[in-house]
């Protein structure tokens, strides 16, 4: 016992009580905890494998052409004459919509985010907090049924659109679904900002807007730019409400009050119809690769643009 | 400071707390008495999916039927034909129903899948009505001109071109609505208007007949198709013409019957074999008189009661015609 070197006398006396059961069930709940952070890449290889192999044998037949598949705008996925599988229509819709909805909630979110942490009093900012929080927890469905029934009648009486589900309707729901996104975790990445950088702005002499646009927006750009492309992600993947708000009308809009149809709803329509193996039932699996692709690619720019953002 | 927050922090978890003991309590109340009904009637549900077009008289038996047979538990959903067939072909359900016949190859994956030959019944007709709205001054149309209007390669994509003006619109490019490609109506229209050519794209594809019906009541310059049990207020029910110059019919009950109007089509049910126990005793029921004055309180024309219906029909036939009359 003597012999027991100071630093091991010092865990012993710092530890009392710990027996060998305990360190174990330590190791094991060590392990479980490194499982469950290795389960995202193992769930997201998984869910990309089962899409894909769902898709697969389609891409080996002959009436399976990749160029018409993604560039073509005639989807006829249950033509009695000339079946054809084009999604560019639907891609587009996708991307339109999206577009239109973070043109719209980006200013507001990043607009309300930085009243929030700069601006409002405690209590103000507690009930605000909440109530956008409770704005994230509406259900999509809730949010389609007001576009299908509140707005459009509301885009009809004002822009004299024949129809009030359009690319505007689905744009304007998307935008009040991700603004909650972007408030929320805009707000946190601003506040990330320590007081020490405010304080020095303030201290130079630099107005609260002069502090915000010099300081803070540069400090918490990292943060903005995930909240932003969050709410993009949100956006993409939107089912329920896009297909209640946009129309479902496989087409290329010439305005924001044509109807669209995205590739989610598309999905969503179509695949209790299909057959199971059927060509039409791989190529809306393909569809989902094709969506999967593109948040994909949304999340690699963003985060290219981030490590971008970091060198400088 | 800190005690303000502290307490509207507090009272934020009290709402909190209360909101989940009440919700707590109702969820457990009710599975309650989830649990207790299906104890008592301990009966598989007879599960029913498919056409849009029938779901509002598929309900209506199943209502109708649980007061015949209190034991009974029939679960309907819609989604379209092409949704009932699917789960058919897998074997999911016990009755599929569709507004239009099942092709061969549905027929062919069936046996493949579960090994029974698909069943069908027929049990209603349906005239398949054309819809404008009620400000829209044309009352007839031929197929042909529908064929234009709808068709890939048709023409006509404004209301001028038909020789129809709608007073108050200054746009009056055709707003097409139609359904998406999982409905039996979107596959008969495809089949005996457009005789099997495609769609236009571009058009707008609803979810359900209802959602039809409520776009063309209030957008002037639409123009949608559903079975004519959808009939409101707000719509207009043309008269169609198989050719161009042909006396244009009226959709009604006597005329489907008849299938003196163009666009007449039948109701079915199929099951997976030859029906047991008590799917069997249902659709027997459905083919019963009492199931069929239920299709017909729908707005739909039953089976095999051609002459005896005609009292009751007239007045399916006047309530399925209101719109009619600001035709003229």
């Amino acid at each position: 016992m003597t012999a027991i070197p100071a630093s091991g006398e010092r865990v012993r006396t710092r530890l009392p009580g710990r027996r060998p059961l305990t360190i174990l069930g330590e190791r094991a709940l060590e392990i479980l905890i490194r499982l469950s952070g290795f389960s995202a890449i193992f769930f997201v290889l998984a869910i990309f494998f089962f899409v894909f192999r769902e898709a697969a044998p389609v891409l080996f037949t002959s009436e399976f052409d990749p160029k018409e598949f993604l560039f073509s705008t005639q989807w006829y996925p249950t033509s009695e004459r000339n079946v054809r599988y084009g999604t560019w229509a639907l891609t587009f819709g996708s991307v339109a919509v999206t577009a239109l909805a973070m043109v719209i909630a980006v200013p507001f979110g990043l607009g309300a985010a930085i009243y929030i942490s700069e601006f409002s009093g405690k209590k103000q900012k507690e009930i605000l907090k909440i109530v956008i929080e409770l704005l994230a927890a509406i259900p999509s469905v809730v949010w389609g049924f007001i576009g299908l029934t509140v707005m459009s009648k509301l885009i009809v009486t004002l822009t004299g659109a024949p129809v009030g589900v359009n690319l505007l309707n689905g744009g304007i729901i998307l935008a009040l679904m991700s603004i909650p996104i972007i408030v929320s975790i805009g707000e946190d990445a601003l506040k990330a900002v320590p007081d020490s950088y405010r304080e020095a702005a303030e201290a130079l002499g630099a107005t609260k807007l002069q502090m915000i646009r010099r300081v803070l927006l540069p400090a918490a750009r990292n943060g903005l730019l995930a909240a932003v492309l969050l709410g993009v992600g949100r956006a993409v993947g939107e089912t329920m409400a896009v297909l209640m708000a946009t129309g479902h009308a496989v087409q290329i809009p010439h305005g924001p009050l044509d109807s669209v149809r995205t590739l989610t709803a598309n999905i969503a329509a179509e695949l209790g119809e299909a057959a199971a193996g059927s060509p039409h039932y791989r190529v809306l699996f393909l569809t989902g690769v094709l969506l999967f692709c593109i948040t994909f690619a949304v999340n690699l720019t963003a985060d290219m643009a981030i490590r971008g953002l970091r060198r400088k | 400071m800190n005690l303000t927050s502290g307490t509207s922090r507090s009272l934020y978890a009290l709402t909190a707390t209360l909101t989940l003991a009440v919700a707590l309590i109702t969820g457990c109340g009710g599975g309650e008495q989830a649990t207790s009904t299906t104890a008592a009637a301990e009966v598989t549900p007879i599960q029913v999916k498919g056409s849009d077009t029938m779901v509002n008289v598929a309900q209506a038996w199943a209502e109708e039927y649980k007061k015949v047979e209190p034991s009974a538990d029939v679960e309907v959903s819609g989604g379209g034909s092409g949704v009932g067939i699917a789960a058919l072909e897998k074997g999911t359900i016990d009755i599929a129903n569709a507004s239009r016949e099942m092709k061969p190859e549905e027929i062919e994956l069936t046996k493949k899948n579960t090994g029974k030959e698909p069943k069908e019944f027929t049990v209603g007709f349906d005239g398949l009505a054309v819809f404008v709205n009620k400000d829209n001054p044309l009352s007839e149309i031929s197929i042909g001109d529908l064929a234009t209007i709808y068709s890939e390669s048709g023409t006509v994509t404004k209301w001028s071109q038909l020789g129809v003006q709608i007073p108050g619109v200054k746009d009056d490019t055709i707003v097409r609505v139609s359904r998406q490609s999982s409905s039996g109506t979107y596959e008969f229209f495809r089949e005996h208007v457009l005789d099997k050519h495609d769609f236009k794209l571009g058009s707008r594809d609803m979810n359900g007949s209802k959602e039809v019906v409520e776009l063309v009541g209030t957008t002037k310059t639409a123009i949608g198709y559903s079975g004519m049990g959808y009939a409101t207020g707000e719509v207009k029910m043309l008269r169609i013409a198989s050719k161009k110059g042909e006396p244009a019919v009226e959709p009604t009950v006597e005329n489907t019957l008849s299938k003196a109007y163009p666009l007449a089509r039948s109701l079915h049910l199929y099951t997976l074999g030859e029906p047991e126990g008590a799917v069997k005793a249902y659709i027997d029921w459905i083919l019963s008189s009492a199931g069929q004055k239920v299709l017909q309180d729908n707005g739909y024309v039953p089976v095999g009661t051609a002459p005896a219906a005609t009292s009751a029909g007239e007045a399916t036939t006047a309530a399925a015609t209101t719109p009619a009359p600001a035709t003229n």
